[in-house]
């Protein structure tokens, strides 16, 4: 058995970027695999929902064809974790397709091993009958929604990727996975302490981020130790510390001194950290408190309509003070004219930047009101054509809507665009954002890109 | 003194669909001590500032760095329509502005 083990975090997510130093400097150590993650929800439910990817398939390409080839020269494996972003069915395909035209361009052959993560429908049913709970702050599921669930997928942890090298692949393209797992996976696989695996993973998948200054878009190597592990970023322009190092398990997560994942708790009140070489830190004491029930997160959304959106600006002091009424009106001569959508079915939203849209109107208003505001008029509906002709009735509607001491009565409203209305197609949210207690099996397929 | 700037750090992100955090990072022990012993830095006194329950907040000393994580709940979900942050990054001024 090894006695350490030494890993590439490509970068902080696939498509954000790396320095191309970075790459060279780690690429002269002696690696045993390398690891990227793709996934987030930060970016919201659009994407799982659509099944589209957050980050474009160009710079998804730049990352990967830089690295394919020295991977697969060297003989370890390369694995991309959430791919696509979201990590259902469609993502993983567009990350299979990239892969392929780089295959083309740089005349290579990879033996892939990718993993689904999707949910049947009838795993749904079985997991909606009690073995769902709440996680995050999520609300109770719905059954009801069920059928209307776009691209189901469960986050699994180690064991499918596990599964996966043991297939000895150039490359795993994995579905919705935890963060965790893409680092975490191999050193376990190893027999290191998987306390201290999903510890370093837990860093290693934000790239450079635990680094200053800091760089989601910038490498970072991990080497495991059998009671330690340490950190260093491969740019010589970052460096890492102890107290940098401390601060990344802030990051995102809602306790400081431990996480959670499917394996179990990750308990971190024993860690220390200690500078070992100028930019390089050692971490131990971190460790697994095993779960008793394994538990599996699932992520799903629901489409709850089309939206439609406007921009504009107010300069006019008194339009200002009066946009409560002005909106009033819009409303009003709305529900009066749309006769192509049902009451209900609709929702009209004005965003007034500058007053109260960031917050949400936590703050109330300011004391002294601002000289410009900015307004998004934005319309849902259960098409895009009523979306749009409810938006284009609400922008006409406030451009001339009459208020009390009004001296620009020619307009209340600067656009800056021609056309002035955006279609912004579907509008999803999260409906499925729960653990279950149900088993999960996910098996690697192996294919070969040539 | 406001805690934005007794803070050297005020920042807010997602921790999933349905949470925010607050991370609030101090230069010095006083500093920390100062706020987290603060009568006005409470789940109490935090609640009204962003319209929830006290009972709903969570605040997380974290000493060995210095920082103090607030977990709030989200109002709506990121991205649902009715959110007006999808990130969670601009929510962290209402708690910036409690005098300490």
């Amino acid at each position: 058995m090894k006695e350490s083990i030494r890993y590439l975090s490509l970068c902080g997510l696939l498509g954000y970027g790396y320095s191309p130093v970075s790459l060279e400097n780690a690429l002269k150590l002696e690696l045993d695999f390398i690891g990227v993650d793709a996934g987030s929800t930060d970016p919201g439910p659009y994407y799982l929902g659509s099944g589209k990817g957050f980050v474009k398939p160009l710079q998804v390409k730049r990352d990967l064809s830089l690295i394919l080839k020295e991977a697969k020269s060297r003989g370890i494996p390369l694995i991309i974790g959430s791919a696509g972003g979201s990590g259902a069915g469609p993502h993983v395909e567009s990350v299979l397709k990239i892969l392929s035209e780089i295959v083309r361009e740089q005349k290579l052959s990879l033996k892939t091993a990718v993993i689904y993560a999707d949910l049947t429908a009838d795993f749904m049913k079985q997991a909606a009958a009690g073995h769902l709970f709440s996680c995050g702050g999520s609300p109770e599921f719905d059954p009801a929604c069920i059928e209307k669930l776009c691209h189901p997928v469960a986050q699994f942890g180690t064991e499918p990727i596990v599964e996966a090298l043991k297939l000895n692949p150039d490359v795993i393209v994995s579905g919705r996975c935890c963060d965790t797992a893409v680092f975490a996976s191999f050193p376990i696989w190893q027999g290191f302490d998987p306390g201290l695996a999903l510890h370093a993973a837990k860093i290693a998948e934000c790239g450079a981020l635990c680094a200053r200054p800091v760089g989601a878009n910038d490498s970072l190597v991990v080497e495991m130790h059998r009671d330690f592990f340490t950190v260093e970023p491969p740019n010589p322009a970052r460096t890492c510390t102890p107290d940098s190092v401390a601060a990344h398990s802030l990051y995102e997560q809602p306790d400081p001194n431990c996480f959670y994942e499917p394996e179990g708790k990750i308990d971190l009140s024993g860690c220390s950290f200690e500078q070992v070489a100028p930019r390089k830190v050692k971490v131990c004491g971190s460790r697994l408190v095993p779960a008793e029930k394994k538990t599996t997160k699932l992520e799903g959304t629901v489409k709850v309509g089309f939206r439609s959106v406007t921009i504009a600006g107010l300069r006019d002091p008194s339009a200002i003070r009066h946009l409560d009424e002005i909106e009033k009106g819009v409303r009003a001569a709305v529900a009066e004219s749309a006769n192509f959508v049902r009451e209900g079915e609709y929702s009209l939203r004005f965003l007034r930047y500058g007053l109260d849209a960031v917050t949400g109107g936590n703050e109330g208003l300011p004391e002294i009101p601002p000289r410009e505001v900015g307004l998004v008029i934005e319309a849902i509906a259960p098409t895009q054509e009523q979306a749009d002709a409810l938006l284009g009735l609400a922008r006409s509607k406030a451009l001339h809507q009459g208020f009390p001491d009004r001296k620009a009565t020619a307009g209340n409203l600067a656009f800056p665009f021609s056309p002035s209305d955006f279609s912004g197609g579907a509008v999803y949210e999260f409906a499925l954002y729960h653990l279950t207690d149900l088993p999960l099996h996910f098996e690697p397929q192996i294919m070969v890109i040539e | 003194m406001r805690l934005y700037d007794e803070a050297f750090v005020c920042r807010s992100k997602n921790a999933g669909p349905f949470q925010v955090t607050i991370d609030l990072m101090f230069s010095s022990a006083e500093s920390y001590r100062k706020v987290l012993d603060s009568p006005n830095f409470t789940r109490e006194k935090i609640a009204p500032l962003y319209q929830i329950a006290p009972d709903r907040i969570e605040i997380k000393p974290f000493e060995r760095i210095l920082t103090i994580k607030v977990v709030l709940p989200r109002r709506h979900g990121s991205g649902s329509p009715a959110d007006t942050d999808v990130y969670g990054s601009q929510q962290h001024f209402p708690l910036g502005n409690l005098e300490i």
